[in-house]
Parts: structure tokens; sequence; C-alpha cells
């Protein structure tokens, strides 16, 4: 008979928990500084105008918001599809979820023109808004994980923690795709009109949410001391492989797509060739360092086998992500709207040029406050409650598990997350 | 008893002139502008949809470097050059509610202009996207945004086909009290809505480009078979931007 | 009577004795008068004057010496003593001008006026208002 899983709080009283849970809590502190910057002064203070209207602290929601249904799925392979070796891996998943939710959420609440009257998005709904479809699926998707969580700790809850797991898993479906169709949605432009923005949104979802967890899987086992498994590291990086190569066809069929049609020429040659940053931004940020570099080292014959390596190789898709997100937010607005095909249009409102955006430090001061919430928000319940199991090692963790016969890599244990 | 005696006359005044209105006699030697069929509402009654209130520019009229509408819009409405306000946003970032837009053939190089503001959808994108229901549709085709509910997320900016929306980037203090605007809101052309619900009959771009002598805009009731603008209409070819989105614009152009 | 409580409110009178609604109704309901009008304006296009903004402000905008509008919403002044003292935010004067225009209409509906107020012998601003009040005073 197997051993069993246990899981337990981390002890987290160490200089080093304290300091790491500090760190958060000063770029937090920043971020709201830079939201009281921001709201004081009026968004003159930001590099948005009124062609670029959503500037950095989009990139950055975003990406949290679609990372955090991504991040879930750990645990939905283990509730959904019913892998055994994902379960111990579940509440951490669930956990990060919902933290990385709160975080791109306060990133997005705080950059409205008036966030104090937030409570309005709650009392005047316009049905017809995919905006107004998401301000409903944020909190149901709260709901849904915390009861997972809380079926997943409970042990008379246990038996139903897969039901739970699976209205969770359909939940985070939607709420990509209510994301991905806040832009697929846009009639008016050239990058965002296409329904393949929603499910594209989806499978970026599944690379950015297993990277991150990769990361922090990683560094929670490496600064707790606990055992992480070279088998069940194998697999994540296994997985993160074919989202990255799912990742990468999407990609493919969404700029062919795009370049078939003449109307969307000016654009797609914008973004593949001609657009200075943001032609780099794509190639070289998104395709090279978040799609082919990872796939390869994930892959490869002696690196995947490497901790360092699958670290390096998951804060590359996470770097990508965000010039992903850049490329396609941005990128999608500075592009001219096509008001008068055939014409060359000028005017004193930025017609038929090319916006210039350059973000201010508060907007990336609040992105980054947004990430350090949903950081601090995890280290600090691995704290009070048993997130984390006190040992990943392949013997309990891997079903096909035999003792001693792969050669033991002590060199590559050491594993830089940060 | 001073006092009394001009609450008598301010009681007088808005009686009188509301009722003056109503019936359209207007005192002597001035007359309303009969552009579009200007009824005057009485104050209490709400609009409906029996008119649609709509513009139709004719843009051989436009007079090239003729920046009069965009002027007239601006001192109206209190923005730009009409307002002490916005000194510290960037010119990316000032509000516009109309633009000149100059298009040059890229076939036979000719240029001509013409004013692009909000085009009064029926079919509105920025009302469909709004999540609190801030931009809104009048039942007279009139666009708005009412900024009590608007949260500012600039969805609708995003939505918008026309790019007729601007977002307030800082704090304003010299609106005009018949045109609230404000930090963190959305606004755009009002389709002067409140000289229509006054019975003025006509929008600050179109009395503007009237007087130039240009009228290259008219303001009128699309609803209304009889208006100047109806029947220009049913005799001329009129064209809407991006009239591939089947959108229904109430502002319609001539010559582009 | 209530008036003994709250801040000294500096009251235009030379505007009319009596506001739209009794002093002690207003005091309490002003706000759902303005926001049940804010609604009809701005969505049905009802601009009856008994509860709009734009005629508070009319009413209660006093002067200073040089004969020029003081915000509502300056300190001391009508609308932000009273919400100085009950410490509570006043959000109109984000948007809503904060003093009447001496030309609160347009240039050629002030003709339509002028020729109105010839012809009726009634006064067509505010500030003639004011400038009748004054000569009366004198008087």
């Amino acid at each position: 008979m197997k051993p069993v899983v246990h899981y337990s709080a981390i002890e987290g009283r160490s200089i080093a928990y304290w300091g790491l849970l500090g760190t958060f809590g000063l770029f937090l502190l920043l971020g709201l500084g830079a939201v009281w910057v921001m709201e004081h002064n009026g968004h003159y203070v930001t590099g948005m105008n009124n062609q670029v209207i959503w500037g950095l602290p989009h990139v950055f929601a975003v990406f949290m918001i679609i990372a955090a249904s991504g991040i879930l799925n750990v645990a939905s392979i283990a509730s959904v599809f019913g892998k055994k070796m994902y379960k111990p891996l579940s509440r951490l998943s669930a956990l990060m979820a919902v933290a990385f939710l709160a975080g791109g959420l306060m990133v997005l609440m705080l950059d409205l023109g008036r966030p104090d009257r937030l409570v309005i998005a709650a009392t005047y709904l316009n049905p017809k808004s995919v905006f107004a479809w998401n301000i409903l699926l944020y909190p149901g998707f709260f709901g849904a994980v915390a009861v997972y969580i809380w079926f997943m700790m409970e042990r008379r809850m246990n038996k139903y923690s897969h039901q739970i797991g699976l209205f969770a898993f359909v939940w985070r479906l939607l709420l990509t795709t209510g994301t991905g169709s806040i832009f697929g949605f846009v009639v008016a432009r050239n990058g965002y009109d296409a329904s393949i923005l929603a499910p594209m949104f989806i499978i970026m979802s599944f690379g950015f949410g297993l990277a991150i967890y990769i990361l922090s899987l990683m560094a929670t086992c490496r600064w707790t001391g606990r055992e992480l498994g070279d088998s069940v590291l194998r697999q994540l990086k296994n997985l993160l492989g074919v989202f990255i190569a799912a990742m990468f066809y999407f990609i493919f069929v969404f700029h062919l797509t795009s370049l078939y049609g003449t109307e969307n020429h000016g654009f797609e040659n914008f973004i593949l060739a001609d657009g200075g940053m943001f032609t780099q931004l794509f190639w070289i940020g998104w395709v090279l360092i978040g799609l082919v570099l990872p796939i390869a080292i994930v892959y490869h014959p002696s690196m995947s086998k490497s901790r360092t390596w699958i670290g390096i190789a998951s804060a590359m898709v996470i770097i990508g992500g965000l010039a992903s997100m850049y490329v396609i937010i941005i990128g999608g607005q500075v592009y001219p709207m096509p008001l008068f095909p055939g014409f060359e249009v000028s005017s004193s409102f930025g017609d038929g040029t090319i916006a210039s955006y350059s973000p201010s430090i508060w907007e990336l001061g609040l992105g980054i406050g947004g990430i350090a919430l949903a950081l601090a928000m995890t280290t600090f319940a691995i704290k009070v409650l048993p997130f984390i199991p006190n040992s990943l090692s392949d013997e309990l963790m891997d079903p096909h598990y035999k003792p001693a016969e792969d050669v033991v890599e002590a060199d590559a244990a050491e594993t830089n997350a940060a | 008893m001073s006092e009394q005696k001009i609450d008598q006359y301010r009681r007088d005044f808005f009686t009188k002139a509301t009722t003056a209105a109503a019936t359209g006699a207007i005192a002597p030697g001035v007359m309303l502008m009969s552009v579009g069929q200007a009824q005057a509402r009485p104050l209490d009654e709400p609009v409906s949809n029996k008119n649609r209130w709509g513009l139709l520019v004719d843009s051989n009229k436009c007079s090239d470097g003729c920046n009069a509408c965009v002027t007239a819009c601006e001192t109206e409405n209190g923005w730009g050059s009409g307002s002490t306000d916005e000194q510290k946003s960037d010119p990316d970032q000032k509000a516009q509610w109309i633009r000149t837009v100059t298009l040059k053939n890229k076939l036979t190089g000719s240029e001509h202009q013409l004013p692009m503001m909000c085009q009064h959808c029926e079919e509105p994108p920025c009302t469909d996207v709004c999540p609190t229901g801030a931009s809104f549709k009048r039942a007279d085709g009139i666009v708005l945004v009412d900024k009590h509910i608007c949260i500012g997320c600039r969805y609708c900016m995003m939505a918008c086909p026309y790019k007729a929306r601007s977002f307030i980037h800082e704090e304003l203090n010299d609106q005009s009290p018949d045109v609230p605007r404000g930090k963190g809101t959305v606004e755009s052309c009002t389709l002067c809505v409140h000289k229509i619900d006054r019975g003025d009959g006509t929008t600050a771009c179109a009395e503007a480009c009237k007087k130039d002598g240009h009228q290259a805009i008219m303001f009128g009731d699309l609803n209304d078979p009889n208006s100047e603008i109806s029947i220009t209409m049913k005799k001329h070819a009129t064209t809407q931007i991006r009239a591939d989105l089947n959108l229904n614009t109430g502002v319609r152009y001539r010559g582009i | 009577m209530a008036d003994s409580v709250g801040p000294e409110l500096k009251i235009n009178r030379a505007n009319g004795d009596k506001c739209v609604l009794p002093a002690d109704e207003m005091r309490k309901d002003h706000m759902k008068h303005l926001k049940h009008q804010r609604d009809e304006t701005m969505h049905d296009g009802i601009r009856t004057k008994q509860f709009s903004l734009k005629e508070c402000i009319n009413c209660h905008a006093n002067k200073d010496e040089a004969d020029k509008y003081i915000p509502v919403n300056a300190p001391g002044e009508f609308c932000q003593s009273c919400h100085a003292y009950t410490s509570v935010k006043l959000d109109c004067f984000e948007c809503h001008a904060t003093k009447p225009r001496d030309t609160a209409f347009h240039p050629i509906v002030t003709d339509k006026m002028k020729a109105f107020a010839d012809v009726h012998d009634a006064p067509e601003t505010k500030s003639m208002l004011d400038t009748i009040a004054k000569k009366d005073g004198a008087k």
C-alpha cells in the first residue's frame, strides 16, 4: 500500500518568510501609492490617451486574469480528468487561482476613471455588455473555487470535490472565454475582431497558468524543505510543452486567417514586419522567448532534466505571455481604425497614424502591485491553512514509481525560482 | 418688496418663454431656425421616438482648412478652446468631440475634408459594451453618456468604430452649466442635446457652418418625411461611414 | 427649529426668499429630488426647472466684492458649508458647473431672449435680475 499524502501549513516563522511577505507587501504598497497618484491627478499622469485607451494596467490585469483560470488547471486535471498524481497539487492550484484573479481584478478596478463608483458596476448592469458578463463571472469563480478548496480540505466533503471541481472547470472556461471576448467582440478594430481570440485566450491561460504554478511550486518546496519528485516535475514540464505547442498553433492560425483577408494586410504588416517595437515584441518577446526557447528547453534531452532549466523555461513563458498581452492589447489600439477605405486620412485626432504610447511608472507600479497582491495572498494563506503536501516525492506521487533506477541529479537540484 | 417682484419676473419669464417656445410664437423679428422641424417640447414631456435627430454632412461643401464647426462646438460645449481646463493633458489626451478629417484618395490624390463626430448610431456599439448602461441612446436617437453612472472603464472607446469618444484625464473646473463633464468619465458629441431640448432646432456646428456660408452641415429630424434633411436625403445619394457594420448612423455624408 | 443646528448658511436673499420647497424639506430631501430629476433629464430630456441643479446654482451662487461668482462648492459657500459640517462628499461638481455663466444662454438664443424681454418687459438672465435687485435695493 502506498503511503497517504499529508498536508500541513508551513511554519512561516523564519526571517526569510517574513522578508518575502514584507517584500510583496512593499510592492503592493508601492502599487497602491501609484494608484493614489493616478486617481488624485487623473489619468494625465499615465501614458494612456484617447488613442491608446487601455494601457499597461490592462496588460497586467488581463494576463493575471487569464493566468488565474489557467492555474486552476492543475486541480482540474486531478478532479475532472482523474489523474491521481495531480491531486496533491490541487490545493495550491486552487489557492493561487483565487489569488491571481484577485490581483488581476485589483489592477483592473483601480485603473478605472472612477474606481470610487465600483459599486455601480454591480447595481447597474447592462445585460448586453461582455464586461458585465465578466463582472458576474468573477465572483462566481471566487465562490466556486472557495467551495472547491473547502471540499478538498474538509474530509467529510472530499467525496464531492469531483463535482465542484467539474463546476469550477466549466466556470473557468466561461471566464476565459469572457475575457477573450472582451476583445474578440470589438468589431471596430482589425487587431481584435476575431472569435478565435476566446479559445486562444483559453490555451494561453493553460500555458501561463502552468508556468506560474511550476515556478511557485518549485520555490515553495525548495524554501520549505519539502521534497518535490523529479517525476512530478517531469510530468508538469511535459504538459507545459504541450500547452506551448498549442499556443503556437493558435497564434499561427490567428495570423494566417488574418493575413488571408486583404483588409487586414495593413495590421498584419504592422505587427509582423513593420511595427518597430511591436514587431520586436511579437517575434522576440512572444514567439522566441515565449514559445520557441521554452519548448526547446522542455523537450531538450539534457536541459529538460535540469530543474534550473525547467524554471527558466517557465519564466520565459511568463515573459512571453506579458509580451503577447502587450502586442494584442496595445498593438491592437495603436494601429489606426479603418474609417475610410481607399483614402489616406489625417486629422488632429490621430486618424490614419500609428498612435504613440509610453507607459508611465505609475502604470507599471499598479501592474506589479497586482502581482504582489497575488503572491502575498498565496504566501500568507499557506502559512495559515494546510495547502502544501508534506512531501511530493516520487514515491508518494508516481503510481509507476520504482525506487533507485534513474540517476539522481543532485547537481540540478539547485533551482532558483526567482 | 423687490424680491417678490423679481420672483414674479422670473416666474413670468419662464412661463411665457415656455409657452412661447411651445407654440412657436417667438417674438417679432426673431425666427426659429427652421432647419429641422424644431417644435419645442414642453419641459415636462419626455422625448419620444417620433423624432430621430441627425445630421447630413455634405463634404463637397466643406471648405478646406475651415474649422468653424469645431470651434463652435468648443465654445458651445466648453471643451478645447472653449474652456480653460485640460491644461495638464497631452494633446493626445485632450477631449475632441468633433474633428475635421482630411481624406486623400489613394488612386487620384485628390483631397477633401469633412467633420467627424459621434455618428449617433441606431445600434451603437458603445451602448452594447457599456457595463453599467451609462452609454445609452435616447428615444430620439441621441447617443449620450450618463456620467452619473459612468465608471470610466473606457470599453465604449474601444468599441466605437468612429473614435468619437474622449476620456477626461484630469480635474475640470470650467464647465458650461449646460454641459457637465468631468474627470474619469467618457464623453462625446451630444448633438447639442441641450439646444435641441431648448427648441433651438439646430446644433452649434450646423449653425456655425451656415453662418460661414458653407451650409455643409444640416441638422434635422430623420423621422419627419417633410424635414429638409429627409427631403435632401431622398433626392441625393448619401453614405454612412463604415456602413458595413450596419449601425444605421444618424449622421450621414454626401460626397465621400 | 432645526435652524439653530448646523453652520450659518450664506443665502443670497436678493434672489427671493423662498426655495422650491420649504427649507427643512430641502435640507432633508434635496438629494432625493435632484437624483430623481437627474435621471429624468438625462434619459428622457425632461427639463423642468423646480429641481434642476442648474437652477439651484443660479440662485445659490454668491458673488464676491468684485461682482464675480464664487463657486458653490468653495469653503463657506452654500453647498460646501453644510457638506463640510456633515462630512458628506459633494460629487455633483466633479462634472457640473459650480457657478452660473453670465451668458448661460447661447448668443443666438440670447438675441431671441432679448427680443422676448423687450416685448414682455422681463429680465433675461440672472445677472440682469441681480442688477435690478441692486437698483431696487438702492431705492
